[in-house]
């Protein structure tokens, strides 16, 4: 095997194995956003290695610029989803608290609500 | 006759769209690059954005500082998900912490927010515009450093945002010390930063 045909594979197994990882992750972890963050991270990290091991076997540099599109909107969007997920499961109810040492937000918003519903004092 | 002024502001966006037809198609021909631009005028004339205004000032050292960190920072995240996934025991607690920003543009709001979501240890899950607060899930409160070192991370994060891509009176207004001092002050602390 070419030196080149090494990189590809130690990047491909990596990136599959860090892959499957996350799959585990988000399997095992107990709550929501616990799991949000082995669906975001270990995830990346994979698709990039994948996409580098595909680079590094094709050696075509047509096909290496859209591998780069591919990464570059995975950084985009992986924090976009994450965040939308971690949100709707607040506004739904779907964050437990006993699974959480501070919950700032959870007090915040709580603030938020006695302001709402007591009458304007002015 | 504002509107005219208006779209011809949005020439970068354009350059990106026209910049990934360009990569899409994957090879650079004059074909390309006029199809490019000429897809990306109607899909800004089509669909215009909401702007987002940018005044800064792109910085060298403090954009080198922010990519090569963060790169570091994301095979660090991986490397900490990957071993709390496989170690057995109970997976570790997390927090919701607040953070208050420094710096009062959306802009770099939005993208210390992306950029807390992809390093370790953090996921941004709301974000308060008008405040300036971030609210951070932090996946394990003991490796962070406890609470307050998580949000010493994302101010640190913000930090390096500012440092890249704010205007000096931006980071003045930040409370942060100038870029000039940062690079005087670095070279006599290489060792113990």
């Amino acid at each position: 095997m070419s030196p080149l045909e090494w990189l590809a594979s130690v990047c491909f197994i990596l990136g599959c194995s860090l892959n499957l990882i996350a799959a585990i992750g988000a399997l095992r972890f107990p709550d929501l956003l616990a799991r949000m963050h082995a669906a975001t991270k270990p995830q990346v990290l994979g698709l990039i290695l994948t996409m580098a091991g595909l680079a590094a076997s094709l050696g075509s540099s047509q096909l290496t610029w859209k591998l780069l599109i591919v990464v570059l909107f995975q950084f985009m969007t992986a924090p976009v989803s994450a965040h939308m997920v971690g949100r709707s499961g607040y506004r739904t109810g779907k964050v437990r608290d006993e699974d959480l040492v501070v919950d700032e937000l959870t007090e915040d918003l709580r603030r938020v609500q006695q302001a709402d519903t007591q009458p304007p004092t002015s | 006759m504002a509107e005219r002024v208006r779209f011809w502001n949005r020439w970068p966006m354009v350059l990106w769209l026209a910049g990934v037809w360009v990569l899409l198609w994957g090879d650079v021909t004059v074909a390309n690059v006029l199809a490019g631009l000429v897809l990306g005028c109607l899909l800004v004339m089509a669909m215009p954005m909401p702007k987002a205004g940018f005044e800064g000032r792109p910085w060298l050292p403090g954009i080198v500082n922010l990519v090569v960190r963060f790169l570091g920072d994301v095979v660090m995240a991986s490397v900490q998900i990957a071993k709390k996934a496989l170690s057995p025991g109970r997976p570790p607690r997390g927090a919701v912490i607040r953070v208050q920003l420094r710096s009062q543009s959306d802009l770099f709001l939005t993208v210390t927010a992306q950029l807390c979501s992809l390093v370790p240890g953090s996921i941004v899950v709301e974000a308060h515009r008008l405040a300036g607060l971030l609210y951070i899930h932090v996946f394990d409160v003991s490796d962070s450093g406890g609470i307050d070192g998580a949000r010493e991370h994302s101010l640190e994060i913000e930090k390096r945002v500012l440092y890249a891509f704010a205007t000096d009176a931006a980071i003045e207004a930040a409370g942060l010390p100038p870029r000039k001092r940062l690079l005087r002050r670095r070279r006599s602390t290489e060792v113990t930063s």
